[in-house]
């Protein structure tokens, strides 16, 4: 008896507990908060523009996590936050159906550079000879001009947006090597393992090369900046995408219309984003991927 | 007793006892019945045989639906390899620490070693593993002259000094549970302490050690970030204890975000942590099983 009580009890502290701990999902259209989850690339930015927004809409509140652009995209898709950040289009991970329930808000564009070792002594490759590293057929820095050192790729996994990216735009469409290059998806570690790995080479984007503990390479002499992206000289970049499922209304729609301002502008800038606004060359979503 | 006072002196704290232990009950099952719900997806509707995802090495799952090729062998031999590896390093400086501070000097033990190990498994992983790249990796590049130090030993290492205080704190309660008269008996028939320590104390202790060995792999096999960080995630075979290779748990955290759930890359990823969670079962059967074994023969 007593054993059957303490269960009953027990049941009953269950239920109440969870119904205590559960509470409906806020309706995002009339409530004033913006949940954002997502590319892990475009993140230090979303925060940035943010922390600015909610001083001038001090009643809003919005959240930015991480998770990767497969992430934000699926959990915009089901709704449980308002806009997912990608750093690829949506097509490209989903299929066409899924992919046209989104709404594509591109909010500035990112350069991807070719890094290396300071100690290979090379500033500036050959695309041809980019691809030839990449895909493996050159091994040694030698080959091209460079020290005696042997060649160590360090590539993305195969799922990152980054890589593809690179692969599309860098390597014209090339396989990188698989079985021989090592790998590493968080940009920070990335960029240390380039610095003590004598020899090394991997790719990064604009805006962690902030300082000169790795060499950003030149491809057929032209430089990783900004002003070659806006002119068309450069060619490794991808625009940034912030996805809503459907039309955005709302906080939501002020919050992206906020990127477009000079306020904004500025802080795209700083963080080391380019402005699509300044964009000559333009590129459309592409067919369905594999 | 009248029927609140019996309530409050009994019946209350009973239920939220019994609350509780039947909540994680609850939890373990349900995180279990998850896994192998999302797991079972890539053979059941990406149509993929068992075969093909333990013993392949062909990795090339579709990003949309299916049609790739989901061999996770490449990722299920590197956790295997790190984390034996992990455990012949770890196990002679655990079984020592743990006979040290027990029958050679058990003040000195308990004083300063005992927190010492504490401290260790206070330890964030990530620090091991930013410890383990800027210093470990470059060393064995050093050592060994090789072009970068990203290898299995490193990630052994790295693991080694991770699992370590778990088998040296349960080694320890282990020999400290062996009856004072063995001892005793041992002395008495003219034994030195050395020759009692391994003829007497450690075969009697070799259920409890074994246990500490088994929770050690168990650990081991689990760990993602610190060990991803050092071994260079290289996707092919290690060829020697030098060469990078990568691993389950630091392929399911380099993929996780990148995927979309229901593409065929998605589900191999529960696979492998469905994989990853029988073998931490079968861990603890284990475990169980030696624990039975070490009942009878007492």
């Amino acid at each position: 008896m007593k054993k059957f009580l303490a269960v009953i009890l027990a049941a009953i502290l269950a239920v109440g507990c969870f119904q205590g701990c559960s509470r409906n999902p806020s309706d995002s259209t009339a409530s004033s908060s913006v949940n954002i989850s997502g590319s892990s690339a475009l993140q230090p930015l979303v925060k940035a523009v943010a922390d600015k927004f909610r001083g001038s809409n001090t009643n809003t509140s919005i959240t930015v996590n991480a998770g990767g652009s497969g992430t934000g995209l699926q959990n915009v898709f089901d709704k449980t936050v308002d806009i997912g950040a990608s750093d690829i289009f949506a097509q490209e991970k989903f299929s066409a159906d899924k992919a046209n329930a989104l709404v594509d808000h591109i909010v500035c564009v990112v350069g991807v550079a070719a890094v290396v070792n300071q100690q290979t002594n090379i500033e500036n490759v050959t695309k041809q000879e980019l691809i030839g590293i990449f895909t493996g057929k050159i091994t040694n820095w030698k080959e091209i001009g460079g020290s005696d050192q042997k060649i160590v790729l360090i590539n993305r996994p195969k799922s990152s947006g980054t890589r593809a990216l690179f692969k599309a735009y860098a390597l014209d469409g090339q396989e990188e090597a698989e079985g021989h290059a090592l790998t590493e998806d968080n940009s920070g570690t990335l960029k240390q393992n380039v610095a003590q790995t004598p020899g090394s080479i991997a790719y990064l984007a604009f805006p962690y090369l902030t300082d000169k503990t790795v060499t950003a390479l030149s491809i057929d002499g032209v430089k990783a900046s900004y002003e070659n992206i806006y002119s068309g000289k450069y060619g490794i970049w991808g625009y940034e995408h912030l996805y809503t499922n459907g039309q955005p209304n709302g906080v939501v729609k002020s919050f992206l219309d906020y990127f477009s301002t000079s306020d904004c502008e500025q802080i795209i800038q700083e963080k080391g984003y380019g402005l699509s606004s300044k964009m000559t060359v333009k590129r459309s979503a592409p067919a369905a991927s594999k | 007793m009248n029927k609140a006072d019996r309530f409050r002196k009994e019946t209350l704290g009973r239920s939220l006892v019994t609350l509780a232990g039947l909540f994680i009950i609850l939890l373990t099952l349900t995180i279990g019945a998850f896994l192998v719900y999302r797991g079972s997806a890539t053979f059941f509707v990406d149509k993929h045989n068992i075969f093909e995802f333990l013993f392949s090495s062909d990795w090339e799952p579709a990003q949309q639906g299916s049609g790739g090729k989901v061999g996770a062998a490449i990722f299920l031999v590197g956790s295997i390899f790190i984390s034996g590896l992990a455990l012949l390093i770890a196990l002679p400086f655990s079984i020592a620490a743990a006979v040290f501070m027990t029958e050679i000097s058990p003040n000195f033990g308990n004083m300063l070693l005992q927190p010492a190990i504490e401290i260790f498994v206070g330890i964030p992983s990530v620090v091991y593993g930013w410890v383990g790249l800027t210093v470990l990796v470059p060393w064995i590049a050093k050592v060994f002259s090789l072009a970068y130090g990203y290898s299995v030993l490193a990630g052994a290492i790295v693991l080694a000094v991770m699992i370590f205080p778990t088998i040296t704190s349960v080694s320890a309660d282990a020999i400290r549970s062996v009856p004072s008269e063995y001892r005793e008996a041992a002395y008495g028939l003219g034994s030195t302490r050395w020759q009692m320590i391994y003829k007497v104390i450690l075969p009697t202790a070799a259920p409890g050690i074994l246990t500490g060995v088994v929770l050690g792999l168990a650990r081991a096999f689990g760990e993602a970030l610190a060990v991803s960080m050092v071994i260079g995630k290289m996707q092919a075979f290690p060829t020697s204890v030098l060469s990078p290779t990568t691993n389950l748990t630091a392929e399911i955290t380099a993929d996780m975000g990148n995927t979309t759930t229901g593409s065929e890359w998605n589900n191999a990823i529960w696979s492998m942590a469905l994989l990853l969670f029988i073998i931490s079962f079968l861990f603890i059967l284990l475990i169980r099983l030696i624990g039975k074994v070490g009942n009878k023969t007492k």
